[in-house]
């Protein structure tokens, strides 16, 4: 039976069909969670999808962050289920407690949309079934809030316990110690600023988000397109 | 009873002559009061109206078989096969831009997708060309920062992406930019809807932002007047709008779902001239009437005036109308969407626009819905070629001081400064994005999202340049570089739409700009089968009693009609041959508009080159059938600079060296004669090449072979990869990067 995977819909998320192809094409099923909802029942595993919750107002995630569906994201974590948050769910994550650190402005204080090269730094996480430690990615990024900051104690865990998912080849944003992609200490909570939905078709420059999509539908890094 | 109103600074400060004052009495049969003759000022304003140019524009092309809908909608709309059409358009926000460029330009966005998402569809993609004075004037620098800030922030935000564009600078446009926005959208054929009012009783439902004052008389203080610096252009501010893009992203998504149940009869979004145009637009063409009762108008303050409530360009507001049984529903979705929703309106059978106080209460305004809209004046504006034409035409642009190396450097420009600050990726549909010749979009479903196998080609292009040399010929010239940009992404052409950016109309030279422009714009259409669906006139571009130079822009949409593998693209790689497909120019009159004569040799006159039509309509649709069929390893069109530039673009891409036989002076290097593309083929192949190109009756010859690491033409001093490539990225980057500088 194919894992169903909940993808969380905020007024201002624009991802959200985007990841629904993606994940569709691999076989999974899908499912819209209405930010309004408190029940998540009957998913496998949750996305959180890029775009702009709530406009961002605020701040990117504040608002978000009180959606009722976030109590029920939270328990689900909690209980061990699988989340991922791209882009706007990293930030979103970050706001609501499940991921440490924060998202401050590029240091270039621009929004940047372009191809980037990552290290996957750790597969010990709910994207590193079909991967090995060191392989290098190409998937794009699009924000204007990706430059990751958090206290050096954190950075300091975040390093000992395997937590830092990617890290960027050449750092586009100032994020501290490069990093594009962190997870929880159990590895089931994963947020990442680079968007692996962009990376699903050779007609769009890559396929190297197929894997990692595909580590969160239970299907192998083979499987084709 | 005398025809003379009683005080004629109430109209002129509106911005009605006084012979348009006489011909709404004549309308009415009597005096307007002071909120009719509002509404007549935002109607009859050049903006709304078309009156200085509608005469011309009956002259393009705009039918084909493929065309569902054509000009004087909000969108055209084209039918591309398997139950799927696309939504195009093009507008202008130039002059709220000048003064306040950030809002300006996101606004500008937002206006644009209503227009698409009004006709049923969503929209998918977004344009944007963009023109700005020269970046060593500080104020220019600050609008471009702006502007560029605004297209980002808003059209992220609302979720749809900018897949190309165009950014020019230059003098012409100091005081003055032009921020253009091209959006398209895309729809299953049966979800098309129309601007009409129809049925007696139906209601009209005005969904989105309250009213504010922001936004009042946009139309006509600010899109149909030009600058001049004894006015402050701060005083003209409040008519600038802000706009809120998670207002029109929940507006957009509520709009859709009403669309997909079937629940609207007409829909009309809300852009200049507020809600009057909406309901007296809506009105006339359903041939119905409508009564407003302003009243339950939901509004941003309190104590606002009718006149305010009718004019107020507010954004992030649409009109829709539905059957009574349909409201409730209609209401529920706009909650889910946090939409704020007002009844705000019936449709009558009586054909007049009638504004109330309580939809039985005292009335305010009476007037014929179709007179606003159908009956605004037309002019047929005096027009006249500049009296020293003659003079202009005789000089030559070749003269000027010479340094090859330095010449390409300052002509070469790497954009992605700009474009790396749109999302340009999402929808999962850009093949080929900014930065390239066209823009290349698969082609999907709608409804499943299943890909068709097909592509959708994009381009914009505009050359003031050209069109001030020749404003005919330079216009059949830009819809013919539009078309090949989206032939060297593997597509044809089937629609234009176009922004016809132009001085004030009441200087004769200007019209006859506009009118002669218009010609040529016809004459590509017509040779490359491509009506005109849509478009937008932006007039009174002047700072000072300073026209700008005549810059009409148009955006080609065209189809990939096989799209199994990415196009190649311009990247030069090791072992190829050169071959130049269209011919070079007679070199007496090559250089007449060219970049390097306006900002190097310093002559704007002279002529243009000469300019095969037919030629280039077989090019273009050879050049996409080798992309289509990858017959060819690399390919890039000659604009801007010339084989120059578009040899050093192709060597930086593909961060190869290449040696060009000859081209090693000025002229045949940086001419802009039209029609021509590079092609990157093996090196074996190019006898057959040349025989393919023969058989299609097309000048083709091989002009270079790739390798090593410098760029060398004939006999010139060579020039190293990359360092030309470090000199196209940091022009923006040391003019741009800084942030905002003035103001």
């Amino acid at each position: 039976m194919s894992k169903v995977i909940g993808v969380v819909r905020f007024p201002g998320t624009n991802c959200e069909f985007d990841t629904i192809d993606a994940l569709q094409i691999l076989g999974a099923e899908t499912k819209i969670l209405w930010h309004g909802d408190r029940d998540i029942a009957n998913v496998d595993s949750v996305i959180i999808p890029g775009g702009f919750a709530h406009g961002d107002y605020l701040r990117c995630g504040a608002i978000a962050r009180f959606s009722p569906v976030m109590d029920a994201v939270k328990s689900f974590a909690k209980d061990g289920g699988p989340v991922l948050g791209i882009c706007n769910g990293f930030q979103v994550l970050t706001e609501a407690g499940l991921l440490p650190g924060a998202l401050q402005k590029n240091v270039g204080m621009k929004f940047l949309c372009s191809m980037q090269t990552l290290e996957f730094v750790s597969t010990s996480n709910i994207l590193g079934a079909n991967a090995l430690q060191g392989d290098s990615l190409r998937i794009p990024i699009n924000h204007f809030e990706g430059n990751y900051v958090c206290e050096e104690r954190v950075l300091k865990e975040l390093e000992e316990r395997n937590q830092i998912v990617f890290r960027y080849a050449e750092n586009p944003n100032g994020s501290i110690a490069d990093i594009a992609g962190i997870s929880n200490l159990e590895g089931n909570v994963v947020g990442m600023m680079p968007h692996p939905e962009r990376a699903t078709s050779p007609l769009l420059g890559s396929t190297d988000g197929i894997a990692l999509l595909n580590s969160l539908v239970g299907g192998s890094a083979a499987q084709s397109v | 009873m005398s025809t003379a109103p009683q005080d004629s600074s109430v109209h002129r400060a509106l911005g009605l002559s006084d012979d348009e004052y006489h011909q709404i009495y004549k309308l009415l049969e009597r005096h307007p009061n002071h909120l009719e003759l509002a509404m007549y000022s935002v109607m009859w304003s050049e903006h709304c109206s078309y009156k200085s140019s509608k005469i011309h524009l009956k002259r393009l092309p705009t039918e084909a078989p493929w065309v569902l809908v054509g000009p004087g909608e909000n969108a055209g709309v084209i039918d591309v096969g398997d139950n799927i059409a696309l939504a195009i358009r093009i507008e202008s926000h130039n002059h709220p831009s000048a003064i306040e460029p950030y809002q300006g330009a996101a606004t500008g966005v937002g206006g644009i997708l209503r227009d698409i998402f009004t006709m049923g569809a969503r929209p998918i993609a977004v344009m944007d060309p963009l023109r700005f004075g020269p970046l060593d004037d500080p104020r220019s620098r600050w609008i471009a920062e702006g502007v560029i800030s605004g297209v980002s922030g808003y059209g992220n935000s609302v979720g749809v992406p900018t897949v190309g564009g165009e950014v020019v600078f230059d003098e012409t446009y100091k005081g003055n930019p032009l921020v253009n926005v091209l959006a398209m959208g895309i729809l299953p054929v049966e979800r098309l809807v129309l601007g009409q009012a129809s049925g007696v009783d139906n209601l009209a439902i005005l969904l989105g932002a309250s009213t504010g004052r922001d936004g009042i008389g946009g139309v006509s203080v600010l899109a149909s007047a030009g600058f001049d610096e004894n006015v402050d252009d701060a005083d003209k501010r409040p008519s600038v709008q802000v706009g809120d893009p998670y207002e029109e992203k929940r507006l957009l998504e509520a709009c859709l779902e009403l669309l997909d149940e079937g629940l609207v009869t007409g829909i009309q979004d809300l852009g200049g001239a507020g809600i009057t145009c909406a309901t007296s637009e809506t009105a006339s063409r359903g041939g119905a009437g409508m009564d407003v009762d302003i009243s339950a108008i939901h509004s941003r303050e309190e104590g606002m005036e009718p006149f305010e409530l009718m004019t107020s360009e507010s954004q992030e507001r649409m009109l829709a109308i539905v059957e009574p049984h349909n409201v409730d529903r209609v209401l529920e979705i706009s909650r889910q969407w946090e939409v704020q929703a007002s009844v705000i309106g019936r449709v009558t059978g009586t054909g007049q626009l009638t504004i109330r106080n309580g939809l039985e209460g005292e009335t305010l305004a009476n007037v014929r819905a179709s007179t606003l809209h159908d009956d605004a004046p037309e002019y047929n504006r005096p027009l006249a070629p500049p009296p020293n034409l003659a003079e202009r035409r005789s000089q030559d642009a070749s003269q000027g001081p010479v340094d090859l190396q330095s010449d390409l450097i300052r002509l070469i420009c790497d954009p992605s400064w700009v474009y790396s600050q749109y999302d340009h990726q999402l929808f999962l549909n850009t093949v080929v994005g900014p930065g390239a010749d066209g823009t290349l979009l698969r082609l999907r479903d709608p409804k499943t999202g299943r890909e068709t196998g097909r592509g959708i080609g994009l381009s914009t292009d505009g050359n003031h340049r050209w069109c001030h040399v020749d404003p005919r010929l330079g216009t059949t010239m830009v819809v013919a570089e539009a078309v090949m940009n989206i032939a060297c992404v593997g597509a044809t052409p089937l629609a234009v739409v176009n922004c016809l950016n132009f001085g004030n109309p009441e200087h004769s030279e200007v019209m006859w700009q506009l009118s002669e422009a218009v010609d040529g714009m016809a004459a590509a259409c017509v040779a490359f089968d491509s009506p005109v669906v849509g478009g937008n006139v932006s007039l009174y571009n002047e700072t000072n009693g300073h026209d700008i130079a005549p810059t009409p822009v148009v955006g080609v949409v065209g189809m990939h009609p096989n799209l199994k593998n990415r196009p190649p693209g311009m990247a030069l790689s090791s072992g190829m041959a050169l071959v130049l497909l269209g011919n070079d120019a007679d070199l007496d009159t090559a250089m007449g508009g060219s970049r390097w004569a306006w900002e190097i040799g310093g002559c704007k006159d002279g002529r243009l080159p000469e300019f095969d039509l037919d030629q280039a309509v077989r090019t273009a649709s050879f050049v996409a059938s080798l992309v289509q069929e990858g017959h060819c390893r690399a390919v890039h069109d000659i604009g801007e600079g010339g084989i120059g530039v578009a040899v050093a673009e192709m060597a930086i891409a593909g961060r190869i060296g290449i040696r060009v036989f000859g081209y090693d002076d000025h002229v045949s290097m940086f001419n802009e004669s039209g029609g021509r593309v590079l092609v990157g083929i093996g090196l074996s192949e190019i006898d057959e090449f040349l025989e393919k190109a023969e058989s299609a009756r097309i000048p083709a010859r091989k002009i270079g072979e790739s390798g090593g690491s410098v760029v060398q033409f004939g006999e010139a001093e060579p020039m190293p990869v990359a360092s030309l490539e470090t000199a196209a990225r940091r022009q923006l980057r040391d003019a741009l990067g800084r942030g905002t500088v003035n103001s």
